[in-house]
């Protein structure tokens, strides 16, 4: 990072966050001894829908709503637990996302803000439950955009399974996002280019191509994503903490509809690589990549980091 | 883009708002709607479109943008206005499109840069309209119609929600397709009809006898008189989904959407 540390503990000192549960991630994210889980396995909310199909359910449905402090303030953590189904959402996995989402606009709205932060590590809609993990994906988006004009909603994609799907829709979304080099976002996972387009559009199997268009680092360096860390997990609470403090000045790149436009129309399909794209597609902040527009985002200084090391 | 191969979305926007002020692949342009001046926005094909996967009615980069930017005008221009005009989407949608270079591009932020035009509308007071008149499908449907104050549909073959082409969505799920129909039958988010989205508390109306491909202009009426029903429907205050829970099919069919939200309030502050 180039005008703020976040601290990065030598490599034996640190503490993966990626091999970290869901609900141990929203705790590494909150301040030490303030997790309060809400909805927690107790709660038996398991998905009605899974059980005609003969597939077992999970007491928490593959997400971990947590309240507590960042950096003292009142915050609420939504995790996405890859490890049950894939960390797709169906309809209770969704609901309580969007329901953590609105409860949280309402305290906004009266007062009293809490800062949200979403732990994306999921495929998308749950094909179990199909038209239910649609409609709650847009519950959720609809809960971001309202949501983000009080208060910063800062994403989180660590890895392994990465963003993909609606649910890639709903992180763009986010006022800022923080990805490892782990971390992958795109809306469509290279198995689905792979089997609608053909191995000659995208060959689902050889990584090294899939992380140098959707990895983490590629994200960050084209403006996608804004804070790049380490698998650490203090690390990834400190990128948290940074990105509230930046607040909610400026344009969010989802409004930036003539300068994407313009980047779009200013490249050339046929000849286009995730290398030559970034010289057009460049994180705003950093000086002279921001060309002069209406729709042009208004960081604050800094807004775009990438990692020190 | 002649009459013999007008998709179903191009189709309805010519009888609905007449012809587009904005070039294909979105169409864009104000009509009265019972005497009220209302924005038609349609994704239709495109065949020179510069991305090869984007030349159907699909939601790619350029869709995804160029929605936005339909809908971000209609906002900025009734910005001063105390009845922002309503938006009506027409709903015919394939897919997200599927390529390397989409990814590459970030067609996710595309797609949400729709998403979150359409939603600032709704929160802007723009009474906010999806009608369905083909396939509404996953991603595309999210960036063109899902954000929507009301939903309706014409009951005619090839409407239809859903989170994923049937085909594709047998592969995934290891079923063959009739399979996946019988499993329609009985778990109701899976289903690919209108009607089983109508139980779910998500469809506020389901417009019957219409020809979705040659309509009457009798017809074309019945639909605009919907349109007019489901806009005058809607409060000036309403402006989040919350609706979509708060309704007698939700009840029943969406309690555990209800049940989590309800619980979550309960314990959101502590003890």
């Amino acid at each position: 990072m180039t005008d703020h540390d976040v601290t990065v503990a030598p490599f034996i000192a640190r503490e993966s966050f990626i091999e970290l549960s869901a609900r141990e991630r929203a705790r590494a994210l909150l301040d030490t001894g303030t997790f309060r889980e809400l909805l927690g396995p107790f709660d038996r909310l398991t998905s009605p829908w899974l059980p005609l199909q003969g597939i077992v359910c999970q007491a928490d449905d593959g997400v971990v709503i947590a309240r507590g402090t960042i950096d003292g303030a009142p915050a609420v953590v939504a995790a996405i637990e890859s490890a049950f189904q894939g960390g797709s959402i169906g309809e209770v996995a969704g609901s309580k996302i969007a329901g953590a989402l609105e409860l949280a606009l309402r305290d906004c709205e009266n007062g009293r803000p809490v800062r949200p932060v979403i732990v994306f590590e999921t495929g998308g809609v749950r094909l179990q439950e199909a038209n239910l993990g649609l409609a709650v994906i847009a519950e959720i988006q609809s809960a971001i955009v309202s949501l983000r004009r009080h208060v910063p909603v800062v994403g989180v994609i660590a890895g392994m399974v990465g963003c993909f799907g609606g649910m890639s829709l709903a992180a763009a979304l986010c006022t800022r996002l923080v990805m490892t080099r782990q971390g992958r976002l795109g809306m469509n996972g290279p198995e689905v280019i792979e089997q609608e387009a053909g191995i000659d559009e995208l060959d689902a199997s050889d990584r090294l191509r899939i992380w140098q268009l959707i990895g983490g680092a590629q994200r960050v360096a084209s403006g996608f994503a804004d804070i790049l860390v380490e698998d650490d997990a203090s690390a990834i609470a400190t990128a948290v903490h940074v990105a509230f403090s930046q607040g909610i000045d400026g344009v969010h790149r989802s409004e930036a509809v003539e300068r994407y436009l313009d980047g779009l129309a200013r490249i050339d399909p046929a000849t286009v690589t995730p290398e030559t794209m970034r010289a057009v597609f460049r994180p705003c902040g950093t000086a002279g990549t921001c060309h002069d527009t209406a729709d042009e985002p208004q960081r604050v200084p800094g807004a775009n980091r990438e990692e020190s090391q | 883009m002649n009459a013999a191969t007008m998709t179903r979305g191009a189709r309805w926007m010519r009888s609905l708002a007449g012809e587009s002020e904005a070039l294909a692949p979105v169409w864009s342009a104000d009509a009265l709607l019972g005497g009220t001046r209302t924005r038609f926005i349609a994704v239709v094909p495109d065949e020179r479109n510069r991305f090869a996967r984007a030349r159907d009615n699909v939601v790619g980069l350029e869709q995804g943008w160029l929605l936005a930017r339909a809908v971000r005008q209609a906002i900025d221009e009734d910005a001063a206005t105390t009845r922002p005009r309503p938006i009506v989407a027409i709903v015919d949608v394939k897919s997200q499109a599927y390529g390397y270079r989409e990814e590459m591009l970030g067609i996710h932020l595309a797609c949400a840069a729709a998403v979150d035009a359409y939603a600032s509308a709704r929160l802007a007071g723009h009474p906010v309209i999806a009608l369905i008149v083909g396939p509404a499908m996953s991603g595309a449907f999210l960036a063109h119609g899902y954000q929507a104050n009301r939903i309706l549909a014409l009951d005619a073959p090839g409407t239809m929600v859903h989170a994923m082409g049937k085909d594709a969505a047998a592969r995934v799920t290891r079923r063959s397709v009739e399979a996946l129909d019988a499993l329609g039958e009985t778990v109701t988010p899976m289903s690919y009809s209108l009607s089983a989205f109508a139980k779910l508390g998500l469809l506020d109306r389901l417009i019957t006898n219409v020809d979705a491909d040659a309509p009457s202009a009798a017809q074309v009426e019945c639909v605009r008189d919907a349109l007019i029903e489901a806009i005058a429907s809607i409060d000036r205050n309403e402006r989040d989904l919350s609706r979509r829970l708060d309704n007698e099919a939700a009840r029943s069919t969406r309690a555990a959407s209800i049940e989590v939200r309800r619980r979550l309030a309960a314990q959101w502050d502590a003890p």
